[in-house]
Protein backbone atom coordinates (compact mmCIF):
# COMPACT_ATOMS: atom_id res chain seq x y z
CA UNK A 1 0.00 0.00 0.00
CA UNK A 2 0.57 3.47 -0.50
CA UNK A 3 0.63 6.10 2.03
CA UNK A 4 -0.81 9.66 1.21
CA UNK A 5 -0.77 12.67 3.35
CA UNK A 6 -1.52 16.19 3.61
CA UNK A 7 -0.57 18.70 6.32
CA UNK A 8 -2.12 21.79 7.22
CA UNK A 9 -0.33 23.96 9.28
CA UNK A 10 -1.10 26.67 11.06
CA UNK A 11 1.46 29.55 11.72
CA UNK A 12 0.90 32.60 14.31
CA UNK A 13 1.96 35.67 12.18
CA UNK A 14 4.83 37.88 13.98
CA UNK A 15 2.63 40.81 14.41
CA UNK A 16 2.83 43.41 17.43
CA UNK A 17 -1.08 43.33 17.47
CA UNK A 18 -3.79 41.42 16.32
CA UNK A 19 -5.45 40.41 13.62
CA UNK A 20 -8.87 42.37 13.88
CA UNK A 21 -7.90 44.92 16.98
CA UNK A 22 -5.22 46.41 18.52
CA UNK A 23 -4.55 44.40 21.49
CA UNK A 24 -1.08 42.78 21.91
CA UNK A 25 -0.12 39.38 21.25
CA UNK A 26 2.80 38.75 23.62
CA UNK A 27 2.70 35.37 24.55
CA UNK A 28 2.67 34.51 28.43
CA UNK A 29 0.60 37.45 29.57
CA UNK A 30 -2.05 37.13 32.51
CA UNK A 31 -4.97 35.31 31.42
CA UNK A 32 -7.85 37.48 29.39
CA UNK A 33 -5.11 40.57 30.37
CA UNK A 34 -4.76 41.37 25.97
CA UNK A 35 -8.65 41.81 25.10
CA UNK A 36 -10.91 43.75 24.17
CA UNK A 37 -14.05 43.83 23.00
CA UNK A 38 -13.50 43.01 19.01
CA UNK A 39 -11.48 40.03 19.86
CA UNK A 40 -14.08 38.72 22.86
CA UNK A 41 -16.86 38.92 20.09
CA UNK A 42 -18.94 41.52 21.64
CA UNK A 43 -22.01 42.04 19.56
CA UNK A 44 -21.52 45.09 17.16
CA UNK A 45 -18.05 45.46 17.23
CA UNK A 46 -16.14 46.01 13.72
CA UNK A 47 -13.04 44.13 13.10
CA UNK A 48 -9.98 45.66 11.13
CA UNK A 49 -7.39 43.80 9.27
CA UNK A 50 -4.08 44.24 10.06
CA UNK A 51 -1.88 45.51 7.31
CA UNK A 52 0.88 43.56 8.38
CA UNK A 53 -0.40 40.17 9.16
CA UNK A 54 -1.25 40.71 5.05
CA UNK A 55 2.26 41.43 4.03
CA UNK A 56 3.37 39.08 5.83
CA UNK A 57 0.94 36.16 4.55
CA UNK A 58 2.20 37.68 1.10
CA UNK A 59 6.01 37.24 2.39
CA UNK A 60 5.21 33.41 2.74
CA UNK A 61 3.41 33.14 -0.72
CA UNK A 62 5.96 34.54 -2.03
CA UNK A 63 8.53 32.21 -0.58
CA UNK A 64 6.49 29.13 -1.51
CA UNK A 65 6.00 30.51 -5.06
CA UNK A 66 2.22 30.66 -4.56
CA UNK A 67 0.01 33.13 -7.00
CA UNK A 68 -1.23 35.66 -4.72
CA UNK A 69 -4.70 36.67 -5.33
CA UNK A 70 -5.51 39.79 -6.75
CA UNK A 71 -8.65 40.04 -4.40
CA UNK A 72 -9.10 38.04 -1.46
CA UNK A 73 -11.84 38.23 1.15
CA UNK A 74 -13.08 36.84 4.37
CA UNK A 75 -15.33 34.62 5.82
CA UNK A 76 -17.73 33.33 8.75
CA UNK A 77 -16.97 30.18 9.72
CA UNK A 78 -19.44 28.67 12.20
CA UNK A 79 -19.17 26.26 14.87
CA UNK A 80 -19.70 26.56 18.40
CA UNK A 81 -17.01 26.11 21.04
CA UNK A 82 -16.37 27.93 24.18
CA UNK A 83 -12.51 28.67 22.69
CA UNK A 84 -14.64 30.95 19.80
CA UNK A 85 -16.88 33.62 22.07
CA UNK A 86 -18.70 34.84 18.47
CA UNK A 87 -19.67 31.16 17.52
CA UNK A 88 -17.78 31.95 14.47
CA UNK A 89 -14.35 32.43 13.20
CA UNK A 90 -13.16 34.98 10.77
CA UNK A 91 -11.30 33.02 7.95
CA UNK A 92 -10.97 32.90 4.13
CA UNK A 93 -12.85 30.22 1.92
CA UNK A 94 -13.52 30.30 -1.87
CA UNK A 95 -11.01 33.08 -2.44
CA UNK A 96 -7.84 32.50 0.22
CA UNK A 97 -4.63 35.10 -0.37
CA UNK A 98 -2.89 32.73 -2.42
CA UNK A 99 -2.75 29.34 -4.05
CA UNK A 100 -0.80 26.94 -6.09
CA UNK A 101 2.91 26.99 -4.67
CA UNK A 102 5.35 24.24 -3.33
CA UNK A 103 8.21 23.41 -1.29
CA UNK A 104 11.31 21.44 -1.54
CA UNK A 105 11.87 18.86 1.12
CA UNK A 106 15.06 16.68 1.55
CA UNK A 107 14.73 13.06 3.18
CA UNK A 108 18.20 10.93 3.19
CA UNK A 109 19.93 13.31 0.18
CA UNK A 110 16.73 13.34 -2.29
CA UNK A 111 14.65 16.20 -2.59
CA UNK A 112 10.80 15.80 -3.40
CA UNK A 113 8.49 18.85 -4.09
CA UNK A 114 5.50 18.82 -2.47
CA UNK A 115 2.50 20.98 -3.59
CA UNK A 116 1.04 23.96 -1.22
CA UNK A 117 -2.86 23.95 -2.42
CA UNK A 118 -3.84 27.18 -0.59
CA UNK A 119 -2.51 29.74 1.67
CA UNK A 120 -5.32 31.88 3.59
CA UNK A 121 -5.64 33.99 6.52
CA UNK A 122 -7.20 33.74 9.79
CA UNK A 123 -7.66 34.68 13.39
CA UNK A 124 -6.72 32.70 16.62
CA UNK A 125 -8.91 30.97 18.95
CA UNK A 126 -8.78 31.34 22.68
CA UNK A 127 -6.87 28.60 25.30
CA UNK A 128 -9.48 26.35 27.30
CA UNK A 129 -8.13 24.38 30.11
CA UNK A 130 -10.44 21.42 31.25
CA UNK A 131 -11.14 20.86 34.63
CA UNK A 132 -9.64 17.34 34.21
CA UNK A 133 -9.82 15.50 31.06
CA UNK A 134 -11.83 17.05 28.12
CA UNK A 135 -14.02 14.05 28.59
CA UNK A 136 -14.78 13.96 32.67
CA UNK A 137 -14.18 17.52 33.47
CA UNK A 138 -17.67 19.62 34.70
CA UNK A 139 -16.23 22.59 33.41
CA UNK A 140 -13.23 24.27 31.49
CA UNK A 141 -11.39 28.01 32.20
CA UNK A 142 -10.71 29.91 29.04
CA UNK A 143 -8.18 32.65 28.56
CA UNK A 144 -8.72 34.23 25.15
CA UNK A 145 -5.52 36.13 24.71
CA UNK A 146 -4.69 34.24 22.12
CA UNK A 147 -8.44 34.53 20.36
CA UNK A 148 -7.65 37.06 17.41
CA UNK A 149 -4.39 36.63 16.94
CA UNK A 150 -3.49 36.25 13.26
CA UNK A 151 -2.94 33.24 11.54
CA UNK A 152 -1.70 31.60 8.64
CA UNK A 153 -3.22 28.45 7.20
CA UNK A 154 -1.60 26.58 4.80
CA UNK A 155 -2.63 23.27 2.88
CA UNK A 156 -0.28 20.95 1.50
CA UNK A 157 -1.66 18.72 -1.30
CA UNK A 158 -1.43 15.29 -0.47
CA UNK A 159 1.85 14.60 -2.12
CA UNK A 160 3.78 13.08 1.04
CA UNK A 161 4.52 9.59 1.34
CA UNK A 162 5.74 8.78 4.19
CA UNK A 163 5.62 10.15 8.15
CA UNK A 164 9.09 11.14 7.32
CA UNK A 165 8.46 13.36 4.85
CA UNK A 166 5.45 15.23 6.60
CA UNK A 167 8.09 15.34 9.41
CA UNK A 168 10.50 16.80 6.81
CA UNK A 169 7.69 19.16 5.15
CA UNK A 170 7.27 20.62 8.71
CA UNK A 171 10.90 21.47 9.29
CA UNK A 172 11.43 22.84 6.20
CA UNK A 173 8.28 24.71 6.22
CA UNK A 174 9.46 25.88 9.72
CA UNK A 175 12.71 26.76 8.13
CA UNK A 176 11.39 29.24 5.55
CA UNK A 177 9.23 30.82 8.27
CA UNK A 178 11.23 31.59 10.84
CA UNK A 179 13.67 32.35 8.26
CA UNK A 180 11.71 35.62 6.49
CA UNK A 181 10.29 36.87 10.49
CA UNK A 182 6.98 35.52 9.50
CA UNK A 183 6.30 33.64 12.31
CA UNK A 184 8.64 32.07 15.13
CA UNK A 185 7.74 28.77 14.75
CA UNK A 186 7.70 28.40 18.41
CA UNK A 187 5.82 24.27 18.81
CA UNK A 188 5.78 24.56 22.02
CA UNK A 189 4.18 27.65 22.87
CA UNK A 190 2.00 27.13 19.80
CA UNK A 191 2.62 29.34 17.73
CA UNK A 192 3.01 26.15 14.36
CA UNK A 193 0.91 23.99 14.85
CA UNK A 194 0.00 20.94 12.24
CA UNK A 195 -2.91 18.64 11.50
CA UNK A 196 -2.63 15.88 8.88
CA UNK A 197 -4.82 13.80 6.59
CA UNK A 198 -3.78 10.29 5.92
CA UNK A 199 -5.19 7.78 3.93
CA UNK A 200 -3.50 4.69 2.23
CA UNK A 201 -4.31 3.42 -1.47
CA UNK A 202 -3.10 0.29 -3.68
CA UNK A 203 0.05 1.40 -5.09
CA UNK A 204 -0.14 2.79 -8.40
CA UNK A 205 -3.76 3.61 -7.97
CA UNK A 206 -4.73 7.39 -8.62
CA UNK A 207 -7.92 7.34 -6.15
CA UNK A 208 -7.78 8.30 -3.02
CA UNK A 209 -8.57 6.15 0.13
CA UNK A 210 -10.63 7.19 2.82
CA UNK A 211 -9.04 10.17 4.92
CA UNK A 212 -8.46 10.20 8.81
CA UNK A 213 -7.55 13.74 10.58
CA UNK A 214 -4.90 13.44 12.73
CA UNK A 215 -4.91 16.28 15.07
CA UNK A 216 -3.12 17.10 18.45
CA UNK A 217 0.59 17.29 17.52
CA UNK A 218 3.06 19.46 18.96
CA UNK A 219 5.97 18.69 18.14
CA UNK A 220 8.01 17.24 15.08
CA UNK A 221 8.40 14.23 17.25
CA UNK A 222 4.78 13.72 17.53
CA UNK A 223 4.27 14.23 14.27
CA UNK A 224 6.47 11.55 12.98
CA UNK A 225 5.50 9.51 16.03
CA UNK A 226 1.70 9.72 15.01
CA UNK A 227 1.52 9.66 11.81
CA UNK A 228 3.49 6.29 11.67
CA UNK A 229 1.00 4.83 14.00
CA UNK A 230 -1.53 5.84 12.07
CA UNK A 231 -0.20 4.63 9.10
CA UNK A 232 0.18 1.19 10.66
CA UNK A 233 -3.30 1.13 12.19
CA UNK A 234 -4.68 1.75 8.66
CA UNK A 235 -2.58 -0.63 7.30
CA UNK A 236 -3.80 -3.39 9.37
CA UNK A 237 -7.39 -2.62 9.53
CA UNK A 238 -7.24 -3.07 5.48
CA UNK A 239 -5.17 -6.36 5.91
CA UNK A 240 -7.99 -7.39 8.19
CA UNK A 241 -10.65 -6.55 5.78
CA UNK A 242 -12.10 -3.80 7.72
CA UNK A 243 -13.24 -0.46 6.54
CA UNK A 244 -11.41 3.10 7.28
CA UNK A 245 -14.03 4.99 8.76
CA UNK A 246 -13.93 9.44 8.00
CA UNK A 247 -12.83 10.70 11.28
CA UNK A 248 -11.30 13.29 13.50
CA UNK A 249 -8.30 11.06 15.52
CA UNK A 250 -6.53 12.80 18.32
CA UNK A 251 -2.78 11.93 19.18
CA UNK A 252 -1.81 10.61 22.46
CA UNK A 253 1.78 11.37 23.03
CA UNK A 254 1.48 9.60 26.40
CA UNK A 255 0.16 6.75 25.54
CA UNK A 256 1.78 6.72 21.84
CA UNK A 257 -1.74 6.30 19.91
CA UNK A 258 -4.51 8.13 18.11
CA UNK A 259 -7.90 7.50 19.07
CA UNK A 260 -10.92 8.76 17.79
CA UNK A 261 -12.38 12.31 18.70
CA UNK A 262 -16.38 11.65 19.81
CA UNK A 263 -18.48 12.97 17.31
CA UNK A 264 -19.99 15.77 19.45
CA UNK A 265 -16.24 17.30 19.83
CA UNK A 266 -16.40 18.69 16.29
CA UNK A 267 -19.06 19.13 13.39
CA UNK A 268 -18.41 19.94 10.15
CA UNK A 269 -21.24 21.99 9.08
CA UNK A 270 -19.53 25.15 9.05
CA UNK A 271 -22.19 27.16 6.79
CA UNK A 272 -19.21 29.66 5.37
CA UNK A 273 -20.48 33.25 4.41
CA UNK A 274 -19.03 36.47 4.06
CA UNK A 275 -17.38 38.54 6.51
CA UNK A 276 -19.63 41.20 6.00
CA UNK A 277 -18.03 43.46 8.57
CA UNK A 278 -15.06 43.46 6.14
CA UNK A 279 -14.59 44.44 3.04
CA UNK A 280 -12.76 42.57 0.44
CA UNK A 281 -9.10 42.75 -0.09
CA UNK A 282 -7.43 43.95 -3.31
CA UNK A 283 -3.72 43.11 -4.17
CA UNK A 284 -2.03 44.82 -6.35
CA UNK A 285 1.32 43.52 -8.36
CA UNK A 286 3.14 46.92 -7.12
CA UNK A 287 2.38 45.68 -3.25
CA UNK A 288 3.28 42.03 -4.09
CA UNK A 289 6.94 43.78 -6.22
CA UNK A 290 7.60 45.60 -2.97
CA UNK A 291 7.15 42.95 -0.82
CA UNK A 292 9.11 40.43 -2.72
CA UNK A 293 12.16 42.65 -3.14
CA UNK A 294 12.85 42.84 0.37
CA UNK A 295 12.83 39.66 0.97
CA UNK A 296 15.50 37.96 2.40
CA UNK A 297 17.70 34.97 0.93
CA UNK A 298 15.69 31.98 1.39
CA UNK A 299 17.32 29.01 3.64
CA UNK A 300 17.59 26.10 0.49
CA UNK A 301 19.26 28.83 -1.34
CA UNK A 302 21.51 29.81 1.11
CA UNK A 303 22.33 26.32 1.87
CA UNK A 304 23.11 25.49 -1.16
CA UNK A 305 25.73 29.27 -1.45
CA UNK A 306 27.14 28.36 1.89
CA UNK A 307 28.42 24.98 -0.18
CA UNK A 308 29.69 26.54 -3.15
CA UNK A 309 30.87 29.50 -1.82
CA UNK A 310 32.82 28.96 1.13
CA UNK A 311 33.16 25.41 0.38
CA UNK A 312 31.50 23.69 3.35
CA UNK A 313 30.57 20.52 4.11
CA UNK A 314 26.65 20.26 3.34
CA UNK A 315 26.45 19.42 7.40
CA UNK A 316 27.40 22.24 8.31
CA UNK A 317 25.88 24.65 5.48
CA UNK A 318 22.18 22.88 7.01
CA UNK A 319 23.51 23.80 9.80
CA UNK A 320 24.68 26.98 9.38
CA UNK A 321 20.95 28.00 7.77
CA UNK A 322 19.08 26.71 10.54
CA UNK A 323 18.12 30.16 10.72
CA UNK A 324 18.61 33.82 9.28
CA UNK A 325 20.39 35.30 12.23
CA UNK A 326 22.84 32.44 12.42
CA UNK A 327 23.40 32.60 8.91
CA UNK A 328 24.62 36.16 9.30
CA UNK A 329 26.43 35.26 12.29
CA UNK A 330 28.84 32.99 10.46
CA UNK A 331 28.81 35.00 7.37
CA UNK A 332 30.11 38.32 9.01
CA UNK A 333 32.40 36.24 11.22
CA UNK A 334 33.82 34.97 8.05
CA UNK A 335 34.10 38.67 6.31
CA UNK A 336 36.74 38.85 9.46
CA UNK A 337 38.44 35.78 9.59
CA UNK A 338 38.67 34.70 6.25
CA UNK A 339 38.85 30.89 7.12
CA UNK A 340 34.97 29.10 6.82
CA UNK A 341 35.49 25.79 7.82
CA UNK A 342 37.40 27.18 11.18
CA UNK A 343 34.55 29.60 11.58
CA UNK A 344 31.57 27.20 11.12
CA UNK A 345 34.06 24.70 13.69
CA UNK A 346 33.96 27.35 16.27
CA UNK A 347 30.42 28.31 15.31
CA UNK A 348 28.64 25.26 15.56
CA UNK A 349 31.05 23.60 18.99
CA UNK A 350 31.04 26.77 21.01
CA UNK A 351 28.37 29.12 20.20
CA UNK A 352 25.62 26.36 19.64
CA UNK A 353 27.00 24.64 22.65
CA UNK A 354 24.55 26.73 24.84
CA UNK A 355 22.06 28.53 22.42
CA UNK A 356 19.51 27.26 19.71
CA UNK A 357 20.71 27.00 16.11
CA UNK A 358 17.25 28.80 15.51
CA UNK A 359 16.88 31.08 18.40
CA UNK A 360 17.79 34.23 16.62
CA UNK A 361 17.05 36.21 19.59
CA UNK A 362 20.09 34.69 21.23
CA UNK A 363 21.86 34.87 18.16
CA UNK A 364 21.99 38.56 17.62
CA UNK A 365 22.29 39.18 21.80
CA UNK A 366 25.48 36.60 22.35
CA UNK A 367 28.16 38.47 23.66
CA UNK A 368 30.65 37.14 21.36
CA UNK A 369 30.06 38.73 18.70
CA UNK A 370 30.91 37.53 14.84
CA UNK A 371 33.68 40.00 15.45
CA UNK A 372 34.93 39.36 18.82
CA UNK A 373 34.96 35.10 17.51
CA UNK A 374 36.75 36.65 14.37
CA UNK A 375 39.34 38.32 16.86
CA UNK A 376 39.96 35.09 18.71
CA UNK A 377 40.87 33.52 15.97
CA UNK A 378 43.32 35.81 14.73
CA UNK A 379 45.03 34.91 18.17
CA UNK A 380 45.58 31.22 17.59
CA UNK A 381 46.33 31.89 14.12
CA UNK A 382 49.38 34.02 15.35
CA UNK A 383 50.33 31.54 17.63
CA UNK A 384 49.20 34.35 20.80
CA UNK A 385 47.23 31.37 22.18
CA UNK A 386 46.54 27.51 21.93
CA UNK A 387 43.06 26.45 20.56
CA UNK A 388 42.58 24.85 23.86
CA UNK A 389 43.16 28.16 25.76
CA UNK A 390 40.77 30.02 22.97
CA UNK A 391 37.84 27.50 24.31
CA UNK A 392 38.92 28.97 27.95
CA UNK A 393 38.61 32.61 26.61
CA UNK A 394 35.49 31.65 24.57
CA UNK A 395 33.65 31.16 27.86
CA UNK A 396 34.65 34.41 29.21
CA UNK A 397 33.67 36.21 26.37
CA UNK A 398 30.20 34.41 26.44
CA UNK A 399 29.73 35.50 30.20
CA UNK A 400 31.78 38.61 30.19
CA UNK A 401 31.23 41.24 27.06
CA UNK A 402 34.82 42.02 26.32
CA UNK A 403 36.90 41.28 23.26
CA UNK A 404 39.48 38.12 23.27
CA UNK A 405 42.58 40.05 23.17
CA UNK A 406 41.91 42.10 26.42
CA UNK A 407 40.74 38.65 28.54
CA UNK A 408 43.95 37.01 27.13
CA UNK A 409 46.33 40.07 28.46
CA UNK A 410 44.31 40.64 31.60
CA UNK A 411 45.10 36.97 32.52
CA UNK A 412 48.45 36.12 31.16
CA UNK A 413 47.00 33.42 29.33
CA UNK A 414 49.37 34.40 26.08
CA UNK A 415 50.59 30.95 24.68
CA UNK A 416 54.38 30.89 26.17
CA UNK A 417 56.51 30.69 22.85
CA UNK A 418 60.08 31.63 24.98
CA UNK A 419 61.82 28.84 23.87
CA UNK A 420 64.62 29.47 27.05
CA UNK A 421 61.37 29.40 29.55
CA UNK A 422 60.06 26.10 27.80
CA UNK A 423 63.54 24.63 28.14
CA UNK A 424 63.74 24.91 31.28
CA UNK A 425 60.17 23.72 32.17
CA UNK A 426 61.16 20.47 29.76
CA UNK A 427 64.82 20.18 31.58
CA UNK A 428 62.71 20.06 35.19
CA UNK A 429 60.00 17.34 33.90
CA UNK A 430 62.33 15.26 32.07
CA UNK A 431 64.54 15.25 35.53
CA UNK A 432 61.74 13.69 37.48
CA UNK A 433 60.64 10.96 34.79
CA UNK A 434 63.85 8.47 34.46
CA UNK A 435 61.05 5.69 33.28
CA UNK A 436 59.34 7.61 30.75
CA UNK A 437 62.69 8.54 29.33
CA UNK A 438 63.48 5.17 29.48
CA UNK A 439 60.45 3.51 27.91
CA UNK A 440 60.66 6.23 24.93
CA UNK A 441 64.54 5.02 24.47
CA UNK A 442 62.92 1.25 24.10
CA UNK A 443 60.67 3.20 21.12
CA UNK A 444 57.33 3.88 22.82
CA UNK A 445 56.45 6.87 21.23
CA UNK A 446 53.51 6.73 23.45
CA UNK A 447 56.35 8.00 26.44
CA UNK A 448 57.24 11.16 24.13
CA UNK A 449 53.21 12.42 24.41
CA UNK A 450 53.13 11.77 28.13
CA UNK A 451 56.07 14.01 28.51
CA UNK A 452 54.41 16.72 26.09
CA UNK A 453 51.39 16.43 28.54
CA UNK A 454 53.23 16.89 31.37
CA UNK A 455 55.19 20.45 30.29
CA UNK A 456 51.46 20.87 28.83
CA UNK A 457 50.58 20.66 32.94
CA UNK A 458 53.11 22.56 34.01
CA UNK A 459 52.85 25.68 31.85
CA UNK A 460 48.90 25.95 32.46
CA UNK A 461 48.46 24.87 29.00
CA UNK A 462 50.15 27.74 27.64
CA UNK A 463 52.87 26.20 26.21
CA UNK A 464 53.43 26.25 22.47
CA UNK A 465 52.37 22.75 21.72
CA UNK A 466 54.84 23.21 18.57
CA UNK A 467 57.92 24.49 20.61
CA UNK A 468 57.19 21.95 22.91
CA UNK A 469 57.52 18.92 20.20
CA UNK A 470 60.44 20.42 18.48
CA UNK A 471 62.22 20.78 22.06
CA UNK A 472 62.04 17.54 23.20
CA UNK A 473 62.78 15.54 20.68
CA UNK A 474 65.84 17.30 20.37
CA UNK A 475 66.42 16.76 24.13
CA UNK A 476 65.30 13.07 24.18
CA UNK A 477 67.86 12.48 20.98
CA UNK A 478 70.48 14.04 23.12
CA UNK A 479 70.25 11.65 26.42
CA UNK B 1 -40.11 23.46 -0.02
CA UNK B 2 -37.91 22.81 3.26
CA UNK B 3 -38.71 20.03 5.77
CA UNK B 4 -39.36 19.67 9.54
CA UNK B 5 -36.01 17.88 9.42
CA UNK B 6 -34.28 20.75 7.43
CA UNK B 7 -35.30 23.29 9.94
CA UNK B 8 -34.77 20.97 13.30
CA UNK B 9 -31.71 20.34 10.92
CA UNK B 10 -30.56 23.95 11.32
CA UNK B 11 -31.97 24.74 14.34
CA UNK B 12 -29.55 22.61 16.12
CA UNK B 13 -26.63 24.24 14.19
CA UNK B 14 -27.76 27.39 15.63
CA UNK B 15 -28.44 25.91 19.18
CA UNK B 16 -32.07 26.96 19.10
CA UNK B 17 -34.69 24.92 20.81
CA UNK B 18 -37.72 25.62 18.93
CA UNK B 19 -41.60 24.35 20.25
CA UNK B 20 -43.89 22.90 17.78
CA UNK B 21 -45.56 25.78 17.17
CA UNK B 22 -42.07 27.82 16.37
CA UNK B 23 -40.75 25.02 13.72
CA UNK B 24 -43.88 25.47 11.92
CA UNK B 25 -43.73 29.02 12.21
CA UNK B 26 -39.70 29.41 11.19
CA UNK B 27 -40.86 26.70 8.06
CA UNK B 28 -43.03 28.97 6.79
CA UNK B 29 -41.25 31.84 7.45
CA UNK B 30 -37.82 30.25 5.65
CA UNK B 31 -39.96 28.86 2.98
CA UNK B 32 -41.35 31.68 1.46
CA UNK B 33 -37.25 33.37 2.08
CA UNK B 34 -36.61 30.38 -0.52
CA UNK B 35 -39.62 31.36 -2.64
CA UNK B 36 -38.40 34.81 -3.04
CA UNK B 37 -34.79 33.81 -3.68
CA UNK B 38 -36.34 31.46 -6.53
CA UNK B 39 -37.96 34.68 -8.21
CA UNK B 40 -34.47 36.43 -8.10
CA UNK B 41 -33.08 32.56 -9.27
CA UNK B 42 -35.10 33.50 -12.53
CA UNK B 43 -33.43 36.44 -13.36
CA UNK B 44 -30.29 36.59 -15.86
CA UNK B 45 -27.23 37.94 -14.23
CA UNK B 46 -24.67 36.88 -16.53
CA UNK B 47 -21.67 39.48 -16.37
CA UNK B 48 -22.79 40.44 -12.95
CA UNK B 49 -20.09 40.25 -9.82
CA UNK B 50 -21.46 37.73 -6.99
CA UNK B 51 -21.85 40.53 -3.89
CA UNK B 52 -20.26 40.25 -0.92
CA UNK B 53 -20.62 43.81 0.28
CA UNK B 54 -23.10 46.43 -0.26
CA UNK B 55 -20.48 49.05 -0.39
CA UNK B 56 -18.46 49.81 -2.85
CA UNK B 57 -14.85 49.43 -0.99
CA UNK B 58 -11.67 47.10 -0.69
CA UNK B 59 -8.52 47.57 1.53
CA UNK B 60 -9.98 48.98 5.28
CA UNK B 61 -6.80 47.99 6.63
CA UNK B 62 -5.27 49.21 9.84
CA UNK B 63 -1.14 49.56 10.59
CA UNK B 64 0.32 47.09 13.37
CA UNK B 65 0.33 49.04 15.83
CA UNK B 66 -0.46 47.74 19.78
CA UNK B 67 -3.63 49.67 21.38
CA UNK B 68 -4.20 49.40 25.46
CA UNK B 69 -6.48 46.23 25.48
CA UNK B 70 -9.17 46.52 27.90
CA UNK B 71 -8.54 46.08 31.80
CA UNK B 72 -8.87 42.31 32.80
CA UNK B 73 -11.52 43.11 35.46
CA UNK B 74 -13.60 44.93 32.96
CA UNK B 75 -13.97 41.87 30.47
CA UNK B 76 -14.44 39.44 33.45
CA UNK B 77 -17.07 41.57 34.57
CA UNK B 78 -20.52 40.62 33.08
CA UNK B 79 -18.47 36.78 32.94
CA UNK B 80 -21.63 34.25 33.98
CA UNK B 81 -19.02 32.18 35.86
CA UNK B 82 -14.98 32.64 36.53
CA UNK B 83 -12.26 31.47 38.18
CA UNK B 84 -9.30 33.89 39.50
CA UNK B 85 -8.63 35.48 35.61
CA UNK B 86 -10.02 32.96 33.58
CA UNK B 87 -14.00 32.23 32.82
CA UNK B 88 -15.70 29.19 33.48
CA UNK B 89 -17.88 27.43 30.96
CA UNK B 90 -20.13 24.58 31.70
CA UNK B 91 -19.21 21.13 30.44
CA UNK B 92 -18.34 20.95 26.83
CA UNK B 93 -18.54 17.38 25.77
CA UNK B 94 -22.16 16.28 26.07
CA UNK B 95 -21.40 12.97 28.39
Amino acid sequence: METVIGLEVHAQLLTRSKMFCGCPTTFGAPPNSQTCPVCQGMPGVLPVVNRRAVELGIRAALAFDCRVNAACRFARKHYYYPDMPKNYQITQYEEPLAEDGHLEIEVDGASRTIGIQRLHLEEDVGKLLHEGTLETAQASLVDYNRSGVPLMETVSRPDLRSAEEAAAYLKAFRAVLVFLGVSNGNMEEGSLRCDANVSLRPRGSRELGTKVEIKNMNSFRSVKQALEFEVRRQAEALAAGERIVQETRLWDADRGYTRAMRSKEYAHDYRYFPEPDLVPLTIDRAWIEEIRAGLPELPRQRRARFVTQYGLPPYDAEILTQSRALAEYFEAAVREFPQPKVVSNWVMSELLRELGADDEQAIRSSPVTPARLAGLLVLIEDGTISGKIAKEVFEKMRRGGEDARAIVGREGLTQVADEAALGRVIDQVLARSPRAIEDYKRGKTAAAKALVGQVMKATGGKANPGIVNRLLEEKLSKI
Amino acid sequence: MITREEVLHIARLARLELSDTELERMREQLNSILTYIDRLRALDVTGVEPTSHAVPLVNVMRDDEVVPPFPQDEMLRNAPDRVGEFFRVPRIIEG
